[in-house]
């Protein structure tokens, strides 16, 4: 896998890791170039495109995109599964994941992919693994922050886990 | 103490956290980089204080920044802090920000080694995973090579979880810094064994992409992963496995032997939709490369898979099956093609890109038989397609598919062409240019198609206004560009010169791009040569012509005030053109052949590969500089010099070129010769017999009555689908057509190959011959142009297999009875030639005129050079009876004529005749000095019989003897022509005459004399005339057509061997030839003609002739039974 990108129905990136090295100036044009593109299609499209010599691959969830790039001989579907294996593993970390938390803990997002993916690879294939070493190194984590800065680590993770529950406004389409 | 760690806590209390900045980003929609202009700054205040939960805060912060897209680079310095934190949380914000903000110009990386090293080694499995990821993002190849053993190390790690990162970040280390692959790889090949699956699967997975950049090395390894193949049940890993022995079974053909059947029981039994495609992928990709053994078996059950995936409700499936479909279609076209249904349905899907795909399918699996079908279900959805791009998209296609190869499937161009018409529709098309470009390209090189094309053009013109009214439309008048064009060049075909004339002059024409105006002013030009060419037929022409020439008048100075200097110029050199004809035509001087003249000539295609075709000759090596390069820029005057002394050669060259008229009949001889030989070689009907020739094949042709006088409100009146009947009614007839003659043949036994090859009852593809007599004009080809091959076909076209498997059939060797008649020196030593019609492909010529073979006997004597520039040759033969050369062949003595001479043992003379007209017979006479004397003041004299008379210069008496005009040394030989009037043709006869001349010897010269007799026989006056097989029956039908008949017995010869003998001997060419029965043609320099029925049984020939003159038809019948009897 080339690259990661999610963004929003307004076209607004929400997360991007990179596993080939680039300049910002062109890491900035592809996304603006394939955000386009992709945000054209219409719902009922495959999943697919050819860009450039690359093959892109997406998959929409609620309001998100989610776009990875590919290489030619690469297999499309097993990169739609790693797609969907990502939502999986931020649903069952967030509980019912949505836009915003993504939005708020894009830190802890790319924590879960960097467990799940590395070096544009899956390392992990196992779900429970993935969520297990994140928890743990969360776990680390607070007891750090909470060592430092002289708050419980429940205070901490309730307050913003509260704030952010508006799960409402945004519908987690069942993934099929 | 206390206090202050208390006061940094409230401090940072009151910085704004990551939520904060994002709330406040939210909250700031309208000056978004507003604030983050402020909250940068502040964040710039963060880093500069000690505390590292505070910098930490801003790294975080900056993060944010950094995906929304601000430049952090700046603060680079600051991550490597917060990555070097000894607290795992600040650690962990300090690797993401520096994974997702370095890269390799950044340079603080240097100073990141021995902190990382650190990390590595940490006892805290988390600080190593977190260096492990970072550096996965941002590893450079120093970081590698300073850091590979670290990481070897780690492979090793007591943690799975350390482990798995390890071995997949070895990859990434392989690619910046190769040279770690070698130490590292035994350990790597361990892990492929790893207790742990994570480990396992990661080891896989590098081993999997190292092996696709170089399987070679990997090709090991095979056994190893067809073990782990058999044995997991991870989906994750086998995917990558079976990739992986995708990349290995293209260099190890047995491997793909061995994977059949683990592959077909993962495909039956799999539920998992990406492995299904990733076996799919590599039983394709193993049989694309490898070819015969291997895979092969899995193919078809691939293609079943595929369509089975093409029936899927999901759209992505969907594609992928079109996907993996093309792939097959480029190596087993025929397993796909079965499937058309299937693929045209696709067409309707809602997807574009399923519909992309499916047309790029399409274009591979056209044939004669569903192209119309295909490209009807393609017009329909032009028609419905909303988005422009998809509809270009639809329109390139069907012009791709049609013109695919030579427009190899087309049957029936009348529909091609209203296809294109139809097409014209489309508004805001960019391809009108396109468009265009396929109207000329037909028209001209489809000659049978010009009448109709023209028709349609004009109507296109007519209809002009409406193409050029909207500006939007631009694209599209491109049309009218060719359509302009089509119109003019071939005006002949144009029913009403005139009403094009002012569809074309119309002020609204102004409108159009300057450079289509210009055509329209040229070819507005040729019209009104056509015009005046009908003018001179008739009165009331003749007004008509004057109406044009006002029409002109009146409209061209529009076009004289065009802003286009092109147009301006045509314009005004045009008007003043018929300014001038106007006053001629007011004198009453006819000047409609003057103008026609201008425009006289054929513009004739060059083929693509002409250039190719030519043989580099020997000893040219174009590669080798002509002149040396210039060693220095300084000699510019030098170069232009020696630029100059290029041309110069090349100069008396063209000068030779123009003045040897006759060298260049010659090699146009030749290269008609070698087109004929050339199967792929696209040629026009060669042309037959004056008389016949304007009958043949027009009359076959469907015409389809298009009413011209009543104009349809659409440009496109012909609607493709009328021809999509008809062409399907045609074809119906034709099977008919054919049942009938198949009965006939009992009867006939003249029957073409063609025909013979579809006794088959179900119509095949070979089948369907075109409708009409349609020919691609003969594209000009170099002269010497080497005969083409399969050297044309470009290798790397997907579809060559595909082409080939269609065209097989077509391209039958031919029976070339000139070849293999080696047991006969006259005949072998001449180089026949066959004319292998039925070798032009499914284009080139009807049905009917199939295998016409003619042989071109072509004098291979030392007199070839001169002999050929003669298009009627005749060859007569003088020999001296006693002094018969021993190298001159036995069957000399049968050429048609000969000269008896009486004794003398100087001179051997050779006679060679040529027949120029209808009444003038050339003969040229070789004199050759056998003996060991001088002869020089010959005289050549001939007594004049009553038919036949000497022509000799004005003034010279009818017994006058002609001087031969050269001497002979011992052992020369030189040729004489003398030139003889003929009044009848039918009666052979002989001439007496003498030679005299002085003989020089040593002793003395003495006066010699030497009598000769001339034979001319009847089959002197024969010429070798090609004839067509539908021309030959009409032939045969007329009524003053007299026959006649010989029987030869105890011929020994083979079939081939006699045709070629007649052929050769008597000047006749094969029109028809099945089994052991022949028609043969020729006709006489008087422009009789003669037909040879020639059947062959037991030694027996019998020669059923025809002629319309009953006594040369005797005579000759007489002398090929001569031939016989003296072989």
């Amino acid at each position: 896998m080339q690259f990661m990108l999610l963004f929003s129905r307004q076209g607004k990136l929400r997360l991007q890791k990179w596993y080939v090295p680039l300049s910002d100036k062109e890491k900035k044009k592809i996304t603006r170039e394939l955000v386009q593109t992709v945000l054209a299609r219409k719902p009922k499209m495959c999943c697919f495109l050819e860009w450039r010599d690359l093959k892109i691959v997406y998959k929409r969830y609620a309001s998100l995109y989610f776009c990875c790039a590919i290489e030619d001989q690469d297999n499309e579907l097993i990169t739609l599964e790693i797609i969907h294996r990502y939502v999986e593993l931020l649903d069952k970390y967030f509980g019912s994941v949505c836009e915003l938390d993504i939005i708020f803990n894009f830190e802890k997002a790319y924590f879960i992919l960097d467990e799940f993916l590395l070096g544009g690879e899956a390392q992990e294939t196992s779900k429970k693994n993935v969520l297990k070493a994140i928890e743990q190194a969360d776990l680390l984590q607070e007891a750090s922050v909470c060592l430092h800065a002289g708050f419980p680590p429940s205070v901490l993770s309730e307050s913003f886990l509260c704030s952010l529950d508006i799960a409402g406004v945004f519908r987690r389409v069942k993934l099929d | 103490m206390a206090l202050k760690k208390v006061k940094g806590s409230i401090d940072r209390i009151f910085d704004k956290n990551l939520q904060d900045l994002v709330r406040g980003i939210r909250n700031h929609k309208d000056d978004e980089a507003k604030y983050i202009s402020t909250c940068i700054d502040e964040i710039k205040q963060e880093l500069k204080q000690e505390n590292i939960s505070v910098k930490a805060n801003a790294v975080c912060k900056l993060t944010y920044l950094q995906m929304l897209g601000y430049d952090i680079s700046w603060a680079a310095f600051n991550i490597v802090e917060v990555m070097s934190s000894s607290k795992f949380t600040y650690k962990r914000m300090g690797y993401l920000a520096a994974s997702q903000s370095f890269h390799d110009g950044t340079d603080v990386i240097m100073l990141t080694t021995n902190q990382i090293r650190k990390d590595l080694n940490s006892p805290n499995q988390y600080d190593t995973g977190v260096a492990l990821t970072g550096l996965s993002c941002f590893v450079t190849p120093d970081l590698s090579r300073d850091l590979a053993n670290d990481i070897m190390t780690l492979m090793s790690h007591t943690k799975p979880y350390i482990r798995k990162k390890a071995v997949l970040i070895m990859y990434k280390v392989f690619l910046k810094y190769p040279e770690s692959l070698r130490p590292a790889f035994p350990r790597l090949k361990e892990k492929l064994d790893d207790p742990d699956p994570g480990v396992q699967s990661a080891a896989v997975n590098v081993i999997c992409e190292l092996a696709r950049r170089n399987p070679k090395n990997y090709l090991s390894l095979a056994p190893l992963f067809f073990k782990l193949m058999t044995s997991s049940t991870n989906n994750w890993v086998l995917i990558k496995i079976i990739k992986l022995f995708g990349a290995l079974t293209p260099l190890e053909p047995r491997l793909g032997k061995k994977l059949i059947e683990p592959l077909t029981n993962l495909i039956h039994s799999t539920s998992a939709m990406s492995l299904l495609y990733e076996c799919v992928n590599t039983v394709i990709a193993g049989r694309t490369v490898s070819g015969s053994s291997g895979l092969c078996v899995g193919l078809s059950v691939c293609a079943s898979l595929c369509v089975r995936l093409c029936f899927s409700l999901s759209p992505s499936v969907k594609y992928l099956g079109l996907l993996a479909m093309s792939k097959i279609l480029k190596t087993h076209p025929k397993s796909v093609q079965s499937h058309k249904d299937l693929i045209l349905q696709c067409l309707d899907d809602k997807d574009e890109s399923i519909r992309l795909r499916a047309l790029d399918l399409l274009y591979g699996m056209v044939s004669k038989k569903n192209l119309m079908e295909i490209v009807k279900k393609l017009m329909l959805h032009v028609d419905k397609a909303e988005g422009t791009t998809y509809r270009d998209e639809l329109l390139t296609k069907i012009i791709d598919i049609c013109s695919q190869s030579n427009y190899q499937y087309i049957t029936n161009f009348e529909w091609y062409i209203s296809i294109l018409v139809e097409l014209t529709r489309l508004e805001g098309t960019r391809h009108g240019h396109l468009i265009a470009s396929q109207m000329l390209d037909v028209a001209v090189r489809v000659k049978a198609i010009r009448g109709f094309a023209v028709s349609q053009m004009a109507l296109l013109l007519d209809s002009a206004p409406l193409l050029s009214g909207n500006m939007q439309r631009k694209g599209i008048c491109e049309v009218l560009y060719a359509a302009a064009w089509i119109c003019g060049e071939f005006s002949e075909y144009l029913e009403d010169p005139v009403q094009t004339l002012e569809a074309m002059l119309r002020p609204k024409v102004s409108t159009l791009p300057g450079h289509i105006q210009a055509v329209y002013v040229q070819n507005a030009a040729k019209l009104f040569a056509a015009v005046l060419r009908n003018g001179q037929q008739g009165s009331q022409e003749g007004a008509a012509v004057q109406e044009t020439i006002q029409l002109l008048t009146d409209q061209l100075p529009i076009f004289v005030q065009s802003a286009d200097l092109e147009v301006q110029e045509r314009a005004s050199c045009f008007l003043q053109l018929v300014k001038y004809i106007q006053k001629l035509q007011q004198k009453d001087v006819d000047v409609g052949e003057e103008v026609t003249a201008l425009f006289a000539g054929e513009l004739n295609p060059v083929a693509p590969k002409a250039q190719k075709k030519v043989p580099v000759p020997e000893g040219l090596d174009l590669d080798a500089w002509i002149n040396d390069p210039p060693s220095e820029p300084e000699s510019e005057d030098e170069k232009s010099k020696s630029a100059f002394a290029e041309e110069e050669p090349q100069q008396p060259r063209q000068r030779h070129r123009e003045v040897d008229e006759k060298e260049l009949a010659r090699r146009r001889e030749e290269r008609k010769q070698e087109q004929a030989n050339n199967p792929f070689y696209i040629k026009g009907s060669t042309p037959a017999p004056k008389g016949y020739q304007d009958t043949m094949g027009v009359e076959h042709i469907p015409v389809v009555q298009i009413d011209l006088s009543v104009p349809l409100k659409v440009p496109g009146m012909a609607t493709s689908d009328k021809y999509v009947k008809i062409e399907e009614e045609r074809r119906k007839r034709d099977r008919a057509e054919k049942g009938k003659k198949k009965e006939k043949k009992k009867k006939r036994e003249k029957r073409s190959r063609g025909d013979r090859r579809n006794e088959s009852g179900p119509e095949s593809e070979e089948d369907i011959r075109p409708a009409q007599t349609v020919d691609i004009v003969t594209e000009e080809m170099p002269e010497n142009a080497l005969p083409s091959d399969d050297e044309d076909r470009d290798p790397n076209d997907p579809y060559r297999e595909a082409v080939v498997a269609t065209s097989k059939s077509t391209t039958e060797e031919p029976a070339d009875p000139g070849q293999g008649s080696d047991t006969e020196d006259a005949v072998s030593s001449f180089p026949l030639r066959c004319f292998p019609d039925v070798l032009l492909g499914p284009l080139g010529v009807t049905a009917r005129d199939l295998p016409a073979m003619h042989f071109m006997p072509q004098k291979s004597s030392k007199h070839k050079k001169k002999k050929q520039k003669k298009e009627k040759e005749e060859k007569e033969k003088k020999k001296k009876k006693q002094h018969r050369v021993p190298n001159q062949e036995e069957e000399e003595s049968v050429q048609n004529g000969t000269v008896e001479e009486e004794e003398d043992p100087l001179p051997v003379c050779d006679v060679q005749g040529n027949l120029q007209d209808s009444s003038r017979v050339v003969v040229s006479v070789i004199f050759e000095n056998k003996s060991s004397s001088f002869l020089k003041s010959m005289e050549f004299n001939v007594l004049d019989s009553l038919n036949a008379k000497l022509q000799r210069p004005e003034g010279a008496g009818p017994h006058d003897s002609l001087s031969v005009p050269f001497q002979l040394p011992p052992g020369v030989s030189n040729e004489a022509r003398f030139v003889f009037s003929v009044q009848s043709i039918v009666m052979p006869q002989k001439l007496k005459g003498t030679l005299t001349f002085i003989v020089k010897s040593d002793d003395g010269s003495s006066h010699e004399k030497l009598d000769f007799k001339l034979h001319f026989t009847c089959t002197s006056y024969l010429t070798t005339t090609p004839c067509y097989s539908d021309a030959y029956a009409k032939l045969l039908e007329s009524a003053d057509m007299k026959g006649s008949s010989a029987r030869l017995q105890g011929v020994g010869l083979p079939f081939q061997h006699l045709l070629a003998k007649i052929c050769f001997h008597h000047h006749f060419s094969v029109v028809e030839k099945i089994n052991s029965c022949a028609s043969l043609y020729s006709r006489s320099i008087q422009g009789h003609h003669i037909c040879l029925l020639v059947k062959y049984t037991d030694q027996t020939v019998t020669i059923d002739a025809k002629c319309d003159e009953s006594s040369l038809l005797g005579n000759l019948l007489d002398e090929i039974k001569l031939t016989f009897s003296q072989s």
